[in-house]
């Protein structure tokens, strides 16, 4: 009778020492940095279903950018192969999704400035919705990177600060990584109102 | 001693408070900080978007700025969209309008939960078609209005105001931390009447007290789950706007030059 009593006391203690040392706090963060990374997936995916459609709009009017066209559809098809198990968040696999996503990126930025040589392509409502899309669509990636590099951040301090980087130790919660700035991308923003 | 106390405060209220590239949150749908609009286009503005909110509950905020400097128009309009919480926590049913005059640029930004009821394409066609024509003239006022009639015709029967004004909705945590902060501003406005000296009053006055405190209630009232719009009605003194609810954006909407 007395073991089982202090079988529970000791059951109880263990409890209260790791969710002290924010054991169940980890997971939380864990599964917030796990959501926001699903977000940034499923918004690349979202331009990457966009890209189908613009191509053959573009095909149609302009018949000199094939090489431009081929790079797009090429970039597209290697970064859909890259994707990554959000248990395995590290440097080395976001940096390849991230090169990937990023040559694509570039191929459609070369291939939205050819199309300013074609008015009358411009001028198709198929084509000024499609850029709309694409629009806000690189936004939404935008947001849903930024979304997920302050997660991953949030989740790392955690991780690596006492007593939690013990607790963390004995779970495996590992450091996760993040994006890494595009070049150029971080002058100083100076805002007027 | 007291002072020290009330340093203490409101450094901790100014820590909570916003970024320098972003204004503060404020206390009405349409805010010009150039002084572009004149207050009977603004009131006008104003009364129509506060009876949208009213009847839907869904938000139209506008924020004309000077520039928005390196920022991409999109991301800035998503960024203050976000640090004011314009519409409902929980429906996020929110829409930002964003105009920088100097850069000539404007953006539309739409809440998560209004992405259905006005998608991209939309809201590019309302910049395109609404907005711009008046914009080149130089019209601001008209293009805001004819691009927030559209924008409403649109969102119009997505959202219903299910917490009309005078019954507090906000949950039993917001009511806490509301209560709690109320205690506070009370001791604050006691120690102030009894310390009396003097030089007390020159740090900031009584009403500014009160003001920022008002202002770090909104903010945790946005921030507990529970909180929703729960601030809807009592907050405003003359029962038009009824202060942002904390709902969030994700990147959609549309955004253009002229």
């Amino acid at each position: 009778m007395k073991k089982v009593v202090l079988a529970i006391v000791g059951v109880l203690v263990l409890l209260v020492v790791v969710s002290g040392c924010g054991y169940n706090n980890l997971v939380k963060l864990d599964e917030d940095v796990q959501t926001k990374w699903a977000q940034v997936e499923t918004q690349y995916q979202r331009r990457s279903d966009l890209i189908p459609n613009l191509v053959s709009t573009v095909k149609g009017a302009a018949k000199f950018e094939q090489g431009t066209l081929t790079q797009v559809i090429e970039a597209r098809s290697k970064a859909t192969q890259i994707t990554i198990d959000p248990d395995k968040l590290t440097e080395e696999n976001i940096q390849k999704y991230q090169a990937a996503q990023g040559q694509v990126s570039q191929a459609l930025g070369k291939l939205m400035v050819l199309t300013e040589n074609y008015p009358e392509l411009k001028a198709t409502q198929q084509f000024s919705e499609l850029s709309a899309q694409l629009e806000s669509t690189e936004n939404r990636i935008g947001v849903a990177r930024k979304d997920f590099n302050e997660s991953v951040q949030t989740y790392n301090t955690k991780v690596r600060s006492f007593p939690n980087n013990l607790t963390a130790g004995l779970f495996g919660f590992s450091k996760k990584a993040a994006f890494k700035a595009e070049a150029g991308a971080q002058n100083a923003p100076k805002v007027e109102f | 001693m007291r002072k020290y106390i009330i340093a203490i405060i409101l450094f901790s209220i100014s820590a909570l408070g916003l970024a320098q590239e972003f204004p503060a949150k404020p206390n009405k749908l349409v805010n010009d900080y150039t002084g572009t609009l004149s207050s009977t286009q603004i009131q006008q503005l104003e009364s129509k978007l506060v009876s949208f909110a009213d009847s839907s509950s869904t938000q139209i905020a506008i924020a004309i700025l000077k520039s928005v400097g390196n920022y991409d128009i999109n991301e800035y309009a998503v960024e203050l969209g976000r640090k004011w919480g314009v519409g409902e926590a929980k429906k996020n049913n929110g829409i930002i309008i964003v105009v920088a005059l100097g850069d000539r640029k404007i953006s539309i930004q739409t809440g998560y939960g209004l992405e259905g009821a006005l998608p991209d394409v939309y809201a590019k066609r309302i910049i395109e078609n609404e907005i711009k024509p008046y914009f080149k003239a130089g019209d601001y006022y008209s293009g805001l209005d004819a691009g927030t009639t559209a924008i409403i015709k649109y969102t119009k029967g997505e959202y219903k105001n299910d917490k009309p004004k005078g019954k507090s909705g906000g949950g039993a945590g917001g009511g806490a931390v509301a209560i709690l902060i109320f205690i506070v501003i009370i001791v604050i406005a006691i120690l102030k009447r009894g310390g009396g000296g003097g030089n007390g009053g020159q740090v900031i006055g009584g009403r500014g007290v009160a003001n920022a405190l008002f202002w770090s209630m909104l903010l945790s009232s946005g921030r507990s789950s529970g909180g929703g719009s729960g601030w809807g009605g009592g907050s405003s003194s003359d029962g038009g706007f009824g202060g942002f609810g904390g709902g969030s954006f994700g990147g959609g909407g549309s955004s253009g030059s002229w």
